[in-house]
């Protein structure tokens, strides 16, 4: 790793700013690192390093005439969720197969007015649906993270494991990434990377590949909260082109970080203290509680009543909005076409060979629970559940609770290929169990890390906000970390 | 409740899908697996509660009634795997 690649992305600005290195220097340097890594890390599906040199020669041209934007040069990587124009976007699916889109979403769009680099698209779970990066057509991420004296490959936790292996590994300053039930929070978590998903609305959604509509938001990932506070800054918009994006100024998060957390409140949910998690998970916590009662924070026991049903209710809810939203891949328009004697067999040969496993699952769920007879019971049902989950959270904000402190993930990365979540769906499910109620909500969380486990594999905690306010989660986000300090991975690739 | 071989082919047919009996054996235990997880959601006392619809309230943003947008035939069907004339190539429909 080059000295270049150490730098966060306040350090990089300084330094451009400062003319110490330029933009191309500093994306030859990802490059470099990348081209040597991804072998091992399959963190990138597509390397894009004309576009990556052109874009940062730009930068330095910018930077030369005074007119630096806030990301300028700032090498960033890019979910292959995320539509970028001209550039592989495949959401990592084999239907999707040699798209490349004509329009730029707005959130790159943002990005990229504000100066930042593409190197590449980042490897996920194919459109989203997974929480270990297996079901990528373009084969698992390695997590940068391996236990102590092991040199076994562990899942970089998903559905955004690309994003958060190339930000621990330093293959990019900065990535963005997308959450739709724990996308960011679970993979930051399980890399000792800080991610964060803004409230539902804040960034918009235009030109993201839909998994599930009312639950997907984008956010980024990054090596510390103050890079994640200034990513979000950049990222976040009100856009006239996505109808739930809200009309809301977005505020400057980066000010938010090393306000005073004195005299906040901040509720500690008993439902998040589950049956049979480990007991590290859970001096975690008590740790947290402690750090935040330290920078003067008030610790309230609170009640969510609703918790248990937020998962239930998910794979109810996100299958029904994706089987819809994936009705679009009929080879006709885009992507992968398997010819058919006629065109329904044109439609189902088609999609019986462009969608993974996990993906038809949840497509044959959402068909089913969507289906007549069967909507009430199960689509309508959990709508409701929905409105309990998000009431139980609208209770304790208005007892004057300023934000919930809760672990991030039930444990550490496990193995890829793991036997026992391969044998059962619902088993790798429940690695979303303290992440998914947030998205159920549209509330805000952020993952921060926290520690490190026995076997010294990364843990993070978990704070959830009020409706639009980040800021605070970047407040307390960086008490936490300031306690614990930052974790990096050795390297072994 | 839960699912038999013939539903998962209803189903697959449904989500157009096309499925092997193999297909329709695994999909069978694993959809089941799901439905029986989900299933606790019955236990919830949802009387007298609304259905989500907007996690964020708004009032729905409309826009001025007018073209803003057009004349990108060419970007439209740019990555179409069959096209012609700007038109999408399919399978015969009509006979």
């Amino acid at each position: 790793m080059s000295d270049l690649t150490a730098l966060t992305i306040a350090e990089a600005r300084e330094k451009l700013a400062a003319r110490q290195t330029s933009a191309s220097e500093l994306t030859e340097a990802y490059l470099t690192a990348i081209e040597a890594a991804n072998p091992q890390i399959n963190a990138y599906v597509k390397v894009t390093p004309d576009k990556a040199r052109s874009m940062a020669k730009a930068s330095d041209e910018r930077i030369a005439r005074g007119e630096a934007g806030p990301l300028e040069g700032i090498p960033l990587g890019i979910k292959d969720l995320f539509a970028t124009e001209g550039v592989h976007t495949q959401a990592a699916s084999h239907i999707l197969d040699g798209f490349e889109p004509r329009y730029e979403s707005t959130v790159t769009a943002n990005l990229f007015a504000d100066g930042a680099v593409m190197l590449g698209k980042l490897n996920m779970d194919e459109f989203a649906m997974g929480s270990s990066n297996e079901t990528s057509y373009y084969g698992p991420v390695k997590n940068p993270w391996r236990k102590r004296g092991s040199n076994m490959d562990l899942v970089p936790g998903g559905s955004s494991g690309g994003s958060a292996a190339s930000v621990a590994a330093h293959l990019c300053a900065g990535a963005t990434a997308t959450d739709t039930g724990g996308s960011i929070r679970q993979p930051a978590a399980l890399t000792g990377t800080v991610g964060i998903k803004p409230t539902y609305g804040r960034c918009s959604r235009w030109g993201i590949v839909a998994f599930a509509s009312s639950l997907d938001q984008a956010g980024p990932i990054a090596r510390d909260v103050r890079d994640a506070a200034i990513l979000l800054k950049s990222m976040a918009s009100v856009d006239p082109k996505d109808t739930t994006s809200v009309d809301r100024e977005v505020p400057d998060y980066e000010a938010a970080i090393g306000r005073s957390v004195k005299g906040l409140r901040i509720g500690v949910p008993k439902e998040y203290r589950m049956d049979g998690m480990p007991g590290e998970i859970e001096t975690l916590w008590q740790q947290g509680i402690e750090w935040l009662k330290e920078a003067g924070a008030e610790i309230v026991d609170v009640s969510l009543p609703h918790t248990k049903y937020a998962l239930p209710a998910y794979y109810i809810v996100a299958p029904a909005e994706a089987s819809s939203n994936l009705a679009r891949y009929d080879g006709v328009r885009y992507g992968l076409r398997v010819p058919g004697r006629d065109i329904a067999d044109m439609y189902e040969k088609t999609r019986a060979a462009g969608f993974g496993r996990e993906v038809k699952r949840r497509i044959m769920i959402g068909t089913y629970v969507l289906s007549a007879g069967y909507y009430d019971a199960y689509y309508l049902q959990a709508q409701k559940v929905r409105t309990l989950i998000k009431r139980d959270f609208e209770t304790v904000y208005a007892d004057g609770i300023d934000a919930l402190l809760t672990p991030a993930t039930p444990s550490a990365a496990f193995g890829i290929g793991d036997q026992d979540m391969a044998a059962d769906p619902v088993k790798m499910y429940l690695n979303d169990v303290f992440t998914v109620t947030v998205n159920m909500a549209g509330l805000p969380g952020i993952a921060v890390p926290a520690g490190l486990d026995a076997g010294g594999l990364p843990l993070g905690l978990q704070l959830i906000g009020r409706p639009f306010d980040e800021e605070t989660l970047f407040a307390l986000g960086s008490v936490i970390e300031k306690a614990a300090g930052r974790f990096t991975p050795q390297k072994w690739w | 409740m839960s699912v038999d071989s013939a539903t998962v082919r209803r189903v697959a047919k449904l989500a157009r899908i096309a499925v092997s009996d193999e297909d329709v054996t695994a999909m069978e235990g694993e959809l089941n697996a799901i439905l029986g997880f989900v299933e606790q959601l019955s236990e919830v006392d949802v009387s007298g509660v609304e259905p989500m619809t907007s996690v964020i309230p708004m009032a729905m943003k409309k826009r001025e009634d007018r073209v803003t947008d057009g004349e990108k035939a060419d970007d439209v069907v740019a990555n179409a795997p069959a096209s012609e004339d700007h038109f999408f190539m399919v399978p015969k429909v009509v006979e």
